[in-house]
């Protein structure tokens, strides 16, 4: 019984209960929901789909993880996104050319230059919250509205307020391409996962972040660096945002600036949330961002596929989200658990222990 | 010490100085919005200031809701254009979609005192209210291209295309490619919008009282974006796949998106599933050639030169229709190839 409780205590149990219900609720409702098949030599299904839409979001959720953590907040990720899918899209670019009927693919620059520099870019905005936040003291949800704001007009100008189509074909693989079966997007959060983790785990950073997120002036005194901490959650979460902004217009085949990431910064927030993360900061879980990221995503998979009418997903997705909260909240569960047999069980479990 | 605090009260500087000079982009409009309805106020007193001269030059403010597809980019080229080379000041402004965006453009040109606005309301509700105070401040408004649920007395008159028939053409077209028979999905547009709204009721008229074989299976709004018009298509095709025979988007850019989930679904666009979309811009012409997409129901954006012809005639007294409809055709994939070079969006 206690390995029962322990297992409820862990952060990332309640993200994993809520994926598993939605999942549930599909395994129900929407034949042929957990249908695998093999087509061209891929995997094909709905929650290959879910992994694969996932995947811009679960990459945000990483970096808005470690930027929650230390008590901060970023909401230019959208924007960030936009401006790096138009930088990829322009570079990469746009011009259909037909030689003798075949249509031929074309870059205007080398397609590993022009990724290197959509990250180069993407960094350098990450760095610019960093120094409003960390150097000159700007609340952070503040300095980042000025990215959010301001950077949508930027992706505009770089677009010339058009949609950029791309034509070059091996530019697609990002977030369209399959490796070993699996979509290719799924690796590049894998190894972005396994590198933040590493980051994290061996060295001091994943608990420095942490303590800044506790309290900043104690760990101040104590000698940690937390304007340079809060300066590399930002730029990591910028990096993320520019890695998502690849995958998004490399899987459309096209760079929106104007709907490119719209709004996704809350649900990169949402995710984090759903993850058990506290928004004041301290202790956190990335894995249990990943998982919130990828409840998100089954909800909006799943309303797709039951066919919600358009005029009422919202609402019926924000029933979801609202249950999923209620869910993970410790008091509303004791609320519950007063007039069930969950109370009963917890004093039983009590007796047993004492 | 004293070094410290220096240091600090230089940091205090300098958070003040980016504190106030940054984010003042972003409340600013806000802060306009406030000061511009104070600023009419005024004028309602005398609204027939704000007609100047005949012989000066004419001022016109103009709210597009956006930039969300290539068509919409089109119909902004083709204001703007011709506001140059007509030398019409033109006071353009871009709202991003979003409805509050408008407003503030709309009560600005109040507050500017234009001759005429044109306005491309992003959705049909919520206008009466703003619409009012243009006609309070005496300024005659034309919609372009989308209706606004508005009385007819709060505009001069509306300039653009016929959705509810653009749907009854699609529906046409939609039937004669199936034969009469099987099972379409529908990417809508925008919730709320005319354009959606329209295209669908319009559709809808004409496959339930002619075609009582073919059945809308599934509807679910695409935002008039290529990527959201994908990832719904995507879980159209995994809850129905082969049930599918044909598809009906509310916009070119939807089926582009479209196109590309089906694809990777293993079915032949154009030919697996027939395809019909609305718009004609030149990204629907290249799908067709590529023998994609089937048919795409023209919505003619180049709606500059009619819509400074309206400006003129309001400005210069004569009677004008309420109702102005734009030229519009049909373009099938047969004639894609010919069509293409022709085409300026």
């Amino acid at each position: 019984m206690k390995d029962i409780k322990n297992i409820t205590k862990n952060q990332i149990f309640w993200p994993i209960t809520a994926l598993l219900l939605v999942l549930l609720f599909n395994l129900f409702f929407t034949p042929g929901f957990f249908k695998v098949e093999v087509k061209d030599g891929h995997l094909f299904g709905s929650i290959i789909d879910i992994i694969n839409r996932g995947s811009p979001l679960m990459l945000l959720s990483i970096g808005m993880t470690l930027v929650i953590a230390t008590g901060g907040t970023d909401i230019s990720v959208g924007s960030v996104i936009a401006i790096s899918a138009a930088v990829a899209a322009s570079l990469v670019g746009g011009e259909m050319i037909f030689v003798e009927g075949v249509q031929e693919y074309v870059t205007l620059v080398p397609m590993p230059i022009a990724i290197l520099a959509t990250l180069v870019v993407a960094v350098l905005l990450g760095l610019w919250n960093g120094t409003l936040i960390a150097k000159l003291g700007i609340q952070p949800i503040i300095a980042t509205m000025i990215l959010m704001v301001a950077g949508r007009g930027i992706a505009q100008l770089i677009t010339a307020g058009q949609i950029i189509t791309i034509y070059y074909k091996p530019y697609f693989f990002f977030g369209g391409g399959y490796l070993l079966g699996l979509p290719f997007a799924i690796f590049i959060v894998g190894i972005v996962l396994l590198i933040i983790m590493l980051l994290i785990k061996k060295t001091a950073l994943g608990l420095f972040i942490q303590a800044s997120g506790c309290n900043a002036s104690a760990s101040k005194y104590t000698g940690i660096y937390v304007d340079r901490i809060k300066l590399i959650v930002y730029t990591l979460s910028g990096l993320c945002a520019g890695i998502a902004g690849v995958l998004i217009s490399s899987n459309i085949k096209s760079a929106d600036a104007n709907n490119a990431g719209l709004f996704i910064e809350l649900d990169a927030i949402l995710a984090v949330a759903m993850g058990g993360n506290s928004m004041t900061g301290g202790k956190f879980s990335i894995p249990a961002s990943i998982v919130g990221a990828l409840v998100i995503q089954s909800i909006t998979t799943t309303i797709y596929s039951i066919g919600v009418p358009p005029e009422i997903t919202l609402v019926v997705k924000a029933v979801v989200v609202i249950m999923i909260c209620l869910l993970q909240s410790e008091e509303f569960r004791k609320l519950f658990a007063n007039t069930s047999w969950l109370q009963r069980r917890n004093t039983l479990e009590n007796k047993i222990s004492n | 010490m004293k070094k410290i605090f220096a240091l600090l009260l230089t940091g205090v500087m300098m958070m003040t100085i980016g504190g106030c000079s940054k984010p003042a982009s972003a409340p600013a409009p806000a802060a306009d919005a406030a000061t511009q309805t104070a600023e009419t106020k005024p004028e309602e007193a005398k609204p027939e200031e704000a007609k100047p001269a005949e012989a000066k030059q004419l001022v016109v403010g103009y709210s597009q809701l956006g930039a969300e597809s290539e068509w919409r980019t089109a119909c902004t080229n083709s204001v703007k254009g011709e506001a140059e080379t007509r030398g019409i000041d033109l006071k353009f402004s871009d709202a991003q979609q979003k409805q509050e965006n408008q407003i503030k453009a709309i009560r600005s040109f109040i507050a500017q005192k234009v001759d005429v606005i044109g306005v491309s309301p992003v959705v049909e509700s919520g206008w009466e209210t703003v619409f009012k105070e243009v006609k309070d401040a005496g300024i005659p408004l034309v919609l372009v291209d989308r209706k606004a649920d508005v009385p007819e007395d709060l505009y001069v008159c509306f300039l653009g295309s016929d959705f509810k028939e653009e749907g009854k053409r699609a529906a046409e077209e939609m039937a004669t490619l199936l034969n009469g028979k099987g099972n379409i999905v529908e990417l809508q547009g925008t919730v709320g919008s005319s354009a959606a709204v329209e295209r669908l009721d319009g559709f809808k008229e004409v496959i339930e009282a002619k075609y009582p074989d073919i059945k809308i299976i599934k509807s679910q709004t695409g935002d008039f974006t290529r990527a959201k018009g994908k990832e719904v298509m995507e879980a159209f095709l995994k809850s129905d796949g082969k049930n599918i025979q044909g598809l009906y988007a509310h916009n070119d850019d939807m089926a582009i998106g479209a196109i590309q989930a089906i694809e990777e679904y293993g079915l032949k666009p154009g030919e697996d599933i027939k395809i019909v979309s609305v718009d004609a811009v030149k990204g629907a012409f290249e799908a067709m050639i590529a023998g994609k997409l089937n048919v795409t129901v023209e919505c003619n954006p180049l709606l500059g030169p009619q819509f400074f012809d309206v400006c003129e005639s309001i400005v210069a007294g004569q009677p004008v229709e309420k109702y102005i409809p734009s030229e519009e055709g049909i373009y099938r994939q047969e004639t894609a190839a010919a069509d293409l070079p022709s085409r300026q969006y």
